[in-house]
């Protein structure tokens, strides 16, 4: 039935989703300019039902390095929520928050040891935005979901998205990805949120906003 | 050495190598990388695995490649048809990294461990030894397989290159 669903979904599904994105992802680009204290542009969501071996490739490749703030969604509608910079992003984020100059050396020698005090930042700076997507999603559809605590990743982008993708992993090939790319006009800051609903969760989500399921 | 014959092994996905080369495989996560490797023939074969026992799928066609306990039957079947002699087979593996660190450690949460765990007995099972591994840890790995030396190399982050 669930294998039924993805293989079936219509183009207006798809677009319930991508307003999905653009509520959550809306506000947490306005958390993310206040912040940074400057306008921050976000694109139109893009939602795909893409094979697994390809959803790194959206961010550079597998092998990329990316810096990943990761959280389990919990609640109504469960699932993973991956808000994803590059290192040089990283390095702008925190200049605004704690001192970067530490941070700099080490991305130069191309070490990615943080300090305790750039890592807990860039976990809550996650916390911040990540709450505002869900915050804003759970208004919009009368759903209960709240973020798990945040924990941060620096790896190649295929080891840490391979994560979000386990609960598809029992059902096929393919993941459900509602893809919001951020930035801040003057290419020093660009991101990605990604929302993975758990394969159950979709039900859920258009039957909240009054899409029919088939 | 990695020029020619490069045989690429996507996500849930296992690939032989009869010729001299190489398989890779590129941003173990959680994921397994299990290479098997019959030393006089010289054949190789590489599985990314992805989750421990496909009892719990719930797809239609069922990726053998996909869940340990179908990927090394597969892997062993391919390898054997190809002129290997499993008496002979060595593996290795890396992977099974448990990428982020939760309080609530629920069975998901620990599916790099437990792909570990599931080779391991698969290939206890059938008696086919386990001559290096590098596997667990929080970070990711993409690895090589020469088919020339059976030596795989495993390149992390933050860990550089090292073989096994």
């Amino acid at each position: 039935m669930l294998v039924y669903l993805f293989d079936h979904m219509e183009e207006f599904q798809f677009d319930v989703l991508r307003e999905v994105g653009n509520i959550g992802a809306g506000n947490a680009a306005t958390a993310l300019s206040k912040l940074l204290e400057k306008p921050v542009d976000m694109m139109v969501p893009q939602v795909k039902l893409i094979p697994f071996e390809q959803i790194p490739d959206i961010v550079g490749g597998a092998e990329e390095v990316v810096i990943a703030v990761f959280l389990r969604v919990v609640g109504d509608a469960p699932g993973n929520l991956f808000f994803l910079i590059s290192r040089e992003s990283a390095v702008q984020l925190l200049s605004k928050v704690v001192g970067s100059q530490e941070l700099m050396k080490a991305l130069e020698n191309d070490s990615l040891d943080l300090t305790e005090l750039q890592v807990s930042a860039l976990q809550e700076m996650g916390n911040i935005l990540a709450g505002s997507y869900l915050s804003s999603l759970a208004d919009f559809t009368q759903l209960s979901m709240s973020p798990t605590v945040p924990s941060l990743a620096i790896d190649m982008a295929g080891a840490i998205l391979s994560y979000g993708l386990i609960q598809f992993g029992e059902m096929g090939e393919h993941a459900v990805l509602i893809d919001t790319t951020f930035h801040d006009g003057e290419d020093q800051v660009e991101g990605h949120f990604f929302l993975i609903p758990d394969p159950e969760s979709f039900g859920k989500i258009f039957a909240a906003l009054g899409v029919p399921l088939e | 050495m990695t020029e020619e014959n490069l045989v690429k092994v996507g996500m849930a996905d296992l690939k032989i190598l009869v010729a001299t080369g190489s398989l890779r495989t590129t941003g173990l996560g959680s994921c397994v990388g299990l290479t098997l490797y019959d030393p006089v023939t010289k054949i190789a074969g590489m599985a990314h695995v992805m989750l421990p026992s496909a009892s719990i799928a719930k797809e239609g066609n069922l990726n053998k490649a996909k869940y340990a306990d179908t990927a090394i039957p597969e892997l062993i079947e391919q390898m054997v048809q190809a002129g290997a002699v499993q008496k002979r087979f060595e593996a290795k593996m890396a992977g099974g990294a448990q990428m982020f660190a939760f309080s609530g450690n629920s069975d998901m949460m620990r599916i790099g461990p437990r792909n570990v765990e599931m080779c391991t007995e698969l290939l206890e099972k059938l008696r086919i030894p386990i001559k290096s591994e590098d596997t667990g840890g929080n970070y990711g790995r993409t690895i090589e397989l020469s088919s020339d030396s059976g030596m795989l190399s495993i390149r992390s982050v933050n860990k550089g290159t090292k073989e096994i």
